[in-house]
């Protein structure tokens, strides 16, 4: 069990980076609690499985150091680092009984066997793979093996983070829900550091107590579920997380307040622009977002019905919002006002809110 | 359900092919055996002998003897090829420019043609002008092929070493690369040593492509004829004489085709059996 501590950690693939672009993870300093589920989300190829390589200690950071604790484990290698990681595709090895899989771990680190028996049994039934424990581990379907795998990791008392890289992509859609339930138990239960990485949003929230978006090799915001929805760091939050994403409208900024292609709106305080800023946009989600009598005036292009409630496509001089409205609010025809919730209207300058 | 509809005309599809194995497989195989079951003294005169062709060879000390030799051969060859081909494969480089290079290299015995092989092997090896016979016996060594057995059979294995473990290598190259990185990574992260690595991971993947290996290097060295051939013609004496030179010796040279026909027989009858063996043996294990 320990805190880990990512200090100025920056890595490249290729030998001597010399634009922004060669490096994997740009810079990140970074601090997990210990006992804490954490998502780690981000689109594919922003540098996730990277960052999860290097707290790992199977790739080497270019620069910066990892901390467990206070121990300095940059150059220590994956075996002594104490942690566990759960890959993509489950590895399983395949000649060897779900036992074996299960003490392999611990033989490798001469654990006497009678030690063995007792926490290779008590690991099977948290994972209620007891009933197998004999069988050939390549006889088991995908999730078994993922579990397996899973379990090589618990099995070790002292390990210090559990990582998942994208464990569910090749299990079945029904299965997927039962396993990430059974993650969440486990975490509970054991209460060790655990570290999800995910391209799914809905993964990462059921899962995370609190989710580190990932954005092009930086991390741009760590925040619970519901700071990632209300008050997003970076338009990239914004529209990566939510379904729809966020309206990102360009505006000025005028007396304190922003205007949008003339129509000024209010936000919860008057902001102040940074100097040096190019792009001032507001962000609004579509929930937030809601048909008045007067406001924002718009025409109405495109309403999608998706069961409890429909979103609606409106524009306003070309410029698209989306909202999202309960299915029993009548929507105006053709044409309408709209009116933005005050506090949920966030400013942003070259994409980092302003508050 | 899905309602199959019959429809024999269908038959004639694959009539193409039958007819194709029929010409080069099955009436040359039918003849070999009309030819054991009878005795002729020329003209196209035939009379029915039955199975005494087979009970004269089961019970020939000559037809003991080269089969002794066939097994041994195949025997150590494989135990020599296999875990070299092995060893050669886990050392190659795992990308990179030199992987090409590499497999180039591996690749080249296998395409030169197994009488040049001999040829080759012949010359190279002469005691008094060949470069590693004139080495060995430069180093102190007593050794000419030509005329002691046991410098026969060591220019032979040695031969057969060098035309085929790169067949190994390939194959056993080609399993290691289908390994995921991730079992390396697990493996780190569970602590096993580099055993431990070969033994649980390396291996079981390289299994089916290892059968494949050994199936053939068994098949074509209990069948070896060509290379023997041109590097020794059989000798000194018989020591080098394996079942097939044996069987060409009998069929064309003394000209028994009924003894012959006879030997062919029983001799595809061991290759066919013990491939059975071999793969149910190595395969025994996966349907578990």
């Amino acid at each position: 069990m320990a805190k880990i501590t990512l200090d100025r950690v920056r890595h490249s693939y290729t030998e001597n980076p010399e634009s922004a672009d060669d490096w994997a993870l740009k810079q990140l300093d970074v601090v997990w609690s210990d006992g804490g589920a954490y998502a780690l989300l981000g689109p594919s190829g922003c540098g996730k499985t990277t960052l999860l390589n290097v707290i790992s200690g199977l790739l080497q950071p270019s620069e910066g150091r990892v901390l467990f604790d206070d121990r300095d484990v940059t150059g220590v290698p994956s075996d002594r680092r104490d942690i566990a990681q759960v890959f993509q595709f489950p590895v399983v090895y395949d000649t060897m009984s779900v036992y074996d899989n299960l003490a392999f771990p611990l033989r490798n680190r001469r654990v006497p066997e009678d030690q063995v028996k007792t926490r290779v049994h008590e690991i099977a039934s948290m994972l209620e793979l007891e009933g197998v424990l004999g069988n050939r581990a390549s006889g088991l379907t995908a999730d078994g093996k993922q579990k397996i795998s899973l379990g090589r990791g618990l099995v070790r008392s002292d390990v210090n983070v559990i990582m998942f890289d994208e464990p569910l992509t090749v299990i079945d859609p029904h299965l997927k829900w039962l396993l990430r339930s059974k993650l969440k138990e486990l975490h509970q239960e054991v209460r060790a550091t655990m570290i999800y990485v995910t391209h799914d949003q809905t993964e990462a929230l059921t899962f995370a107590d609190k989710v580190v978006v990932m954005h092009d090799g930086q991390v741009v915001q760590i925040g619970t579920p519901v700071e990632l929805f209300e008050k997003p760091k970076h338009t990239f939050v914004g529209h990566f997380i939510g379904s729809p994403g966020m309206n990102l409208l360009p505006c000025e900024i005028v007396d304190g307040f922003p205007s949008f292609l003339g129509h000024r709106l209010e936000t919860a305080e008057a902001v102040k622009v940074p100097a040096g800023a190019e792009r001032m946009e507001i962000g609004v989600r579509p929930e937030f977002v809601s048909f008045a009598d007067e406001g924002l005036p718009v025409d109405i292009i495109k309403v999608d019905d998706i069961g409890r409630h429909r979103i609606v496509e409106v524009h306003h001089k070309s410029q698209a919002i989306k909202l999202v409205t309960p299915e029993d609010t009548p929507i105006p025809e053709d044409k309408g006002h709209l009116v933005f919730e005050r506090d949920k209207t966030n400013v942003y300058a070259d994409g980092w809110i302003l508050s | 359900m899905i309602d199959k509809t019959t429809n024999q005309r269908a038959w004639f599809l694959v009539l193409p092919v039958v007819v194709l194995v029929a010409f080069n497989a099955l009436i040359p195989l039918m003849t070999v055996v009309n030819y054991s079951v009878q005795e002729t003294f020329g003209n196209n005169v035939f009379f029915f002998e039955g199975v005494k062709w087979f009970e004269q060879i089961l019970h020939s000390e000559r037809f003991h003897a080269s089969l002794l030799r066939q097994l041994t051969f195949t025997g150590i060859i494989l135990l020599i090829e296999i875990p070299l081909g092995v060893a050669i494969a886990l050392a190659m480089p795992k990308k990179g420019p030199w992987v090409s290079v590499c497999l180039v290299l591996m690749a080249l015995p296998l395409l030169i043609p197994w009488n040049v092989v001999g040829a080759m092997w012949n010359i190279f090896a002469l005691p008094d002008i060949g470069l590693l016979g004139r080495m060995i016996n430069g180093m102190g060594f007593d050794y000419n092929f030509t005329q002691q057995p046991l410098a026969a059979w060591f220019t032979t294995i040695l031969m057969d070493v060098w035309h085929w473990t790169s067949l190994v290598v390939l194959l056993a190259y080609a399993g290691l690369s289908s390994i995921p990185d991730a079992y390396y990574q697990a493996a780190r992260i569970d602590g096993a040593s580099s055993w431990s690595v070969f033994r649980y991971i390396q291996l079981p993947k390289m299994k089916r492509v290892l059968t494949i290996a050994v199936l053939l290097r068994f098949m074509d060295s209990f069948m070896i004829y060509t290379e023997p051939f041109v590097l020794t013609g059989g000798g000194p004496g018989n020591t080098t004489t394996f079942l097939s030179i044996d069987l060409v010796k009998i069929a064309l040279g003394q000209f028994d085709l009924g003894p012959a026909a006879a030997m062919s027989l029983i001799y595809f009858l061991i290759i066919l059996v013990l491939s059975w063996i071999f793969y149910t043996l190595m395969m025994r294990n996966e349907e578990q």
